[in-house]
């Protein structure tokens, strides 16, 4: 169950609000759950339309091959099939999704489906349309596809290898993009270090957070104007549709995204566009509603996995106090067969550079390449999940080789609570934290001071008991500026998102917002802010739910992602309704005598007098009047529509791009876990026996959606950290295609978690709000940190992969001197 | 003579209440029967083997995976969906807990989550944590850690939820 340490002395009244309410920082019954409870819901499968047609992608058994010959005659015979897509007419009627890399990867041609080659295992080759679902999936299988197959190539640093096989023939090579980033004097560090601990190998498992709704749209061609309308579950529409529009050879007018409620996204549902595309070429080949669900083994085999990725040659200066000057290393990112999102990922990790440490002098040497995998798409803690996996696994083999505490080491490099703002050596600004403090916190929740103890009693039942830290951040509100970084030719640069807030003829509230929500409650904390600025609660807003590009709300970085919402999001909710409350206040001086809205104030529903209360004007009349009785009205008030609308955008600069300095996002959040682990000495099998989560998100405007997401990415991270890896054999055959093979978390599986919090209020935006929800990946972290801590006694071996099933538990138990033979430590 | 195996058939069904008489198609599963025959599209699917429980449903009395079984072998049951919970409006208990704990985020894995906690309330009134989890562990969440979800049945099951 989960124990709450720490609750807010007060709840949180937003500035510039004439009442004080304080519905922000309460958690009050989520908006979203009547209808989601009832099964009222209303996702992408559910919408269907008049003589639309179910779309089944023919895929590709092979990793890699060339493609003789398609034929779909034998399919298109088939009674009931509408018609079919192939590869040579997406090449025709499309162009190459653009790309965000300089060479080698600006070269690489992605479509919608497979032209003359597949490159990985489930690339889809054809599509097929019939009637239902059923013979859509039996056409499919009359289509007939030659393939010549191909030698594979399944790892990320065999891409590199001379006589490897090449992906893309357009490009020439297998490096997507490569760059070194340099920050301080490692060298210097290095030489003048009184240790140097030198890490050979380790390696981040691909896994993704599947969720559990598959993705899929329905999608309308409207011939009278040449527009695309998508009921769909993408996340990230906006560049969604940048790169579709270009495509399909359309402007961003063709293109109408909507979605409703979303069954999970987790980043997974922001690479859909190769699929969307050929569902559009479809809809308007055939004159039909094309409708398309993916299926489990489809996601797990072909949509979005997230980033593996190889870390070698580490070496990581020590002074003989514990204190770490920083650290070199060479990164391999492998992103599967086509980049789509990347090489985003090789500069996002950079906003935690050092993590959460002091660290002043890194070097990163970063190399993404493609292999015969599925493409990548951000998941949950995208890319700098997997540089804080590196800093923990540093910090942690460091503790180890030189014999230092895990929380002294911790503690001693931690950047200060009185540190804050915090410049990183690459520019990018910690906002404000107190990790200390945290880790405190994580340790009492565990009893961490009953340790020797524990250990002794688990070692009487034949266990070993380990414990583990791990300490993480989590980023939000990206400066897209950083793609400048990988790219100086790419035109974008800060963020933005949209809200509209109106008032209505008979006083509705109705708010739209640009963000794409997918479980997070944005309908209900949107409400919180807008209430507190009108004077109303939150029942008396309606926040439509889900995403239409046609609403006007949205821009182009409107989406769900990157942990942004409690800033971005709001941030704009909060510029929309205090114009309109500036609005309401204004009109009301007017009607109610010739009054400056200095003197109005509004409360309980009410525009009135603040000195005379008598004299109000319900919300009803402002909305009545300026939508349908407006005769008479002055001038001054020309301007008032009671329909305002607030693009926010985070204070950002272009970064540096010959420094690579700059600030890649606006907040920090914080997570410091702590756990025990018992391993059974006889079989490696282990088991979470303690468990804390302690975040700092800044000020919280709903604690219970926090602590929701706070599960939720521990649960995400846990699952990664003990069984959740898409495996591969030699033949780029993807082995845990399906959640019997893929196992994630059940609810017998998760520990007990124990969550605790502290409020550092942001600095960088009105709200002291922090993006939260990805987590950063702790649970990761703070498993392998256990686990290599129970298994000293077992011959100190190193935990050099973040998943670590029970077999490599056993692995790691009898043969020790495997993993250390990565590890060597340079005393001075 | 050759006789051509019989690729629908009609079944009546009883869900929620209400008799449903239907030509169906042989191999039509009974979950796509569900949501797209009767637009009872309040249960999900989340996967093609059976392991998400998302599709979870009630026939007569069982608590089923409805991707695992065809429309054809309903033929005569009576059946109950997510959409029979609520009555004239108004929560049943457990819906109601789930909503006061924030046992769901996105609510797509909800009512196969509420069908399979119903069923084990209906023949467990006081369940411990762990009878909770093992009932439930034929269901995923990937969005709540189960935390809130177990926290939820607990409370629906001591009567603690809001009016």
């Amino acid at each position: 169950m989960t124990e709450t340490t720490v609750t807010p002395e007060r709840p949180i009244t937003v500035e510039g609000t004439e009442t004080k309410r304080g519905w922000a920082g309460q958690s009050v019954p989520r908006k979203e759950d009547k209808r989601l409870v009832q099964g009222q819901g209303v996702f992408f499968d559910d919408v269907k339309r008049h003589g639309m047609g179910y779309l089944h992608f023919v895929r590709s058994p092979y990793a890699h091959a060339g493609i003789t010959s398609i034929d779909v005659s034998k399919a298109a015979e088939l009674e009931g099939v509408y018609g079919t897509l192939i590869g040579e007419e997406v090449a025709a009627l499309t162009d190459p999704f653009f790309e965000l890399s300089t060479p080698p990867g600006a070269h690489i041609k992605d479509y919608a489906l497979a032209v003359g080659k597949v490159r990985f295992m489930g690339e889809p080759v054809a599509a097929v349309v019939a009637t239902t679902r059923e013979l859509a999936r039996d056409a499919a299988d009359l289509v007939e596809v030659e393939y010549e197959p191909l030698d594979t190539l399944v790892g990320g640093e065999q891409a590199l290898a001379d006589g490897a096989p090449i992906l893309h023939d357009d490009a020439g090579s297998n490096v997507v993009w490569s760059g070194v980033f340099d920050w301080g004097e490692i060298d210097t560090a290095l030489a003048e270090a009184d240790h140097v601990v030198k890490i050979e190998r380790l390696h981040f498992d691909r896994f993704s957070s599947t969720p559990l709704e598959c993705s899929g749209c329905l999608v309308e061609y409207e011939r009278a104007t040449g527009q695309w309308t998508l009921f769909c579950n993408h996340q990230m529409p906006g560049v969604g549709a940048i790169w579709m529009g270009p495509a399909l050879r359309v402007g961003l007018d063709k293109l109408r995204f909507v979605t409703h409620d979303i069954g999970g996204g987790f980043g997974n549902k922001i690479c859909l566009h190769p699929y969307y595309v050929a569902c559009c070429l479809l809809a308007r080949k055939l004159k039909r509603p094309v409708q398309w669900t993916e299926w489990r083994t489809d996601q797990h085999t072909a949509n979005g996995h997230g980033n593996e990725r190889t870390f070698l040659d580490i070496e990581v200066p020590v002074k003989s106090d514990g204190t770490m000057l920083g650290f070199k290393v060479r990164a391999i990112d492998d992103c599967g067969a086509f980049p789509r999102y990347e090489p985003l990922g090789c500069i996002i990790w950079a906003q935690v550079t050092p993590g959460c440490y002091r660290w002043r002098n890194v070097r990163v040497d970063f190399t993404q390449v493609c292999t015969n995998k599925s493409p990548v798409s951000p998941n949950r803690g995208y890319s700098r999940m997997q540089h804080l996996w590196l800093t923990e696994r540093i910090i942690d083999i460091v503790a180890q080789e030189l014999e230092l505490d895990p929380v002294e080491i911790r503690k001693r490099n931690y950047i200060k609570a009185d540190e804050f703002p915090y410049e990183t050596p690459n520019g990018c600004i910690y906002d404000s934290g107190d990790y200390a403090r945290c880790l405190d916190i994580a340790l009492d929740l565990i009893d961490y001071k009953g340790l020797v103890a524990r250990r002794r009693d688990a070692e009487s039942r034949g266990k070993l008991l380990g414990f583990g830290i791990g300490s993480t951040l989590d980023s939000g509100t990206n400066n897209f500026g950083q793609s400048q970084l990988l790219n100086p030719d790419l035109q974008f640069s800060g963020n933005n998102e949209v809200a509209t807030v109106k008032l209505d003829i008979f006083g509705e509230l109705i708010v739209t917002l640009g963000t794409v929500p997918q479980g997070q409650g944005h309908e209900t904390v949107a409400s919180q802010l807008v209430a507190d600025l009108l004077g109303v609660t939150p029942d008396d807003v309606y926040v439509r739910p889900g995403h239409d590009s046609f609403w006007n709300s949205h821009a182009g970085f409107s989406g769900t992602y990157a942990s942004q919402f409690a800033v971005t999001g709001l941030e704009a909710v909060k510029g929309a309704t205090l114009q309109l409350a500036d609005q309401i206040k204004r009109l009301a001086g007017v009607i109610l005598g010739g009054v400056g809205s200095d003197a109005i104030e509004l409360a309980d529903g009410f525009a009135r007098i603040k000195d005379n209360p008598e004299a109000a004007l319900p919300f009803m009349a402002c909305g009545a009047i300026i939508n349908a009785n407006n005769a008479g009205l002055p001038p001054e008030l020309d301007d008032v529509t009671l329909n305002c609308r607030y693009v926010y955008r985070p204070p950002f600069q272009v970064p540096d791009k010959e420094r690579n300095f700059g600030n890649l996002t606006l907040t920090y959040a914080t997570q410091i876990h702590a756990c025990f682990v018992e391993v059974d000495r006889e079989t490696g099998v282990y088991e979470i026996v303690d468990y804390a989560a302690v975040d700092d998100c800044g000020t919280r405007i709903h604690p219970q959606i926090v602590e929701g997401q706070v599960h939720g990415a521990t649960a995400h991270a846990l699952g990664a950290a003990t069984h959740e890896i898409f495996v591969y054999d030699e033949d780029g055959m993807l082995l845990t295609s399906n959640f019997y093979d893929y196992h994630v978390p059940h609810a017998l599986d998760m520990p007990p978690i124990k969550t605790g919090h502290i409020e550092s209020p942001s600095p960088f935006n009105s709200l002291g709000t922090k993006g939260m929800g990805e987590g950063g990946g702790a649970g990761i972290h703070v498993v392998g940190a256990a686990l290599q801590d129970a298994l000293r006694p077992l011959g100190r071996p190193i935990v050099t992969r973040s998943c670590n099933p029970y077999h490599r538990v056993w692995e790691l138990m009898t043969t020790p001197e495997e993993s250390r033979a990565l590890v060597e430590v340079e005393r001075r | 003579m050759k006789v051509e195996p019989l690729t629908s058939r009609s079944i009546s069904v009883e869900i929620n209440g209400e008799t449903y008489e239907h030509e169906v198609d042989a191999r039509r599963l009974l979950v796509h029967f569900l949501r797209d025959d009767l637009e009872l599209t309040g249960t999900h699917v989340g996967c093609d083997t059976g392991n998400c429980g998302a599709c979870t449903v009630h026939l007569d009395g069982l608590s089923i995976k409805s991707c695992m079984m065809l429309a054809v072998q309903a033929d005569g049951a009576t059946i109950e969906t997510v959409e029979s919970l609520a009555q004239d409006g108004r929560l049943q208990p457990l819906q109601q807990a789930f909503s006061d704990h924030h046992a769901l985020q996105c609510g797509y894995c909800t009512p196969g989550m509420l069908m399979s906690a119903k069923h084990l309330l209906d023949h467990n009134p006081e369940p411990t944590e762990g009878e909770i989890r093992k009932a439930i562990q034929g269901n995923i969440c990937r969005c709540t850690g189960y935390v809130n979800i177990v926290a939820a049945i607990m409370a629906a099951s001591k009567g603690e939820v809001s009016a």
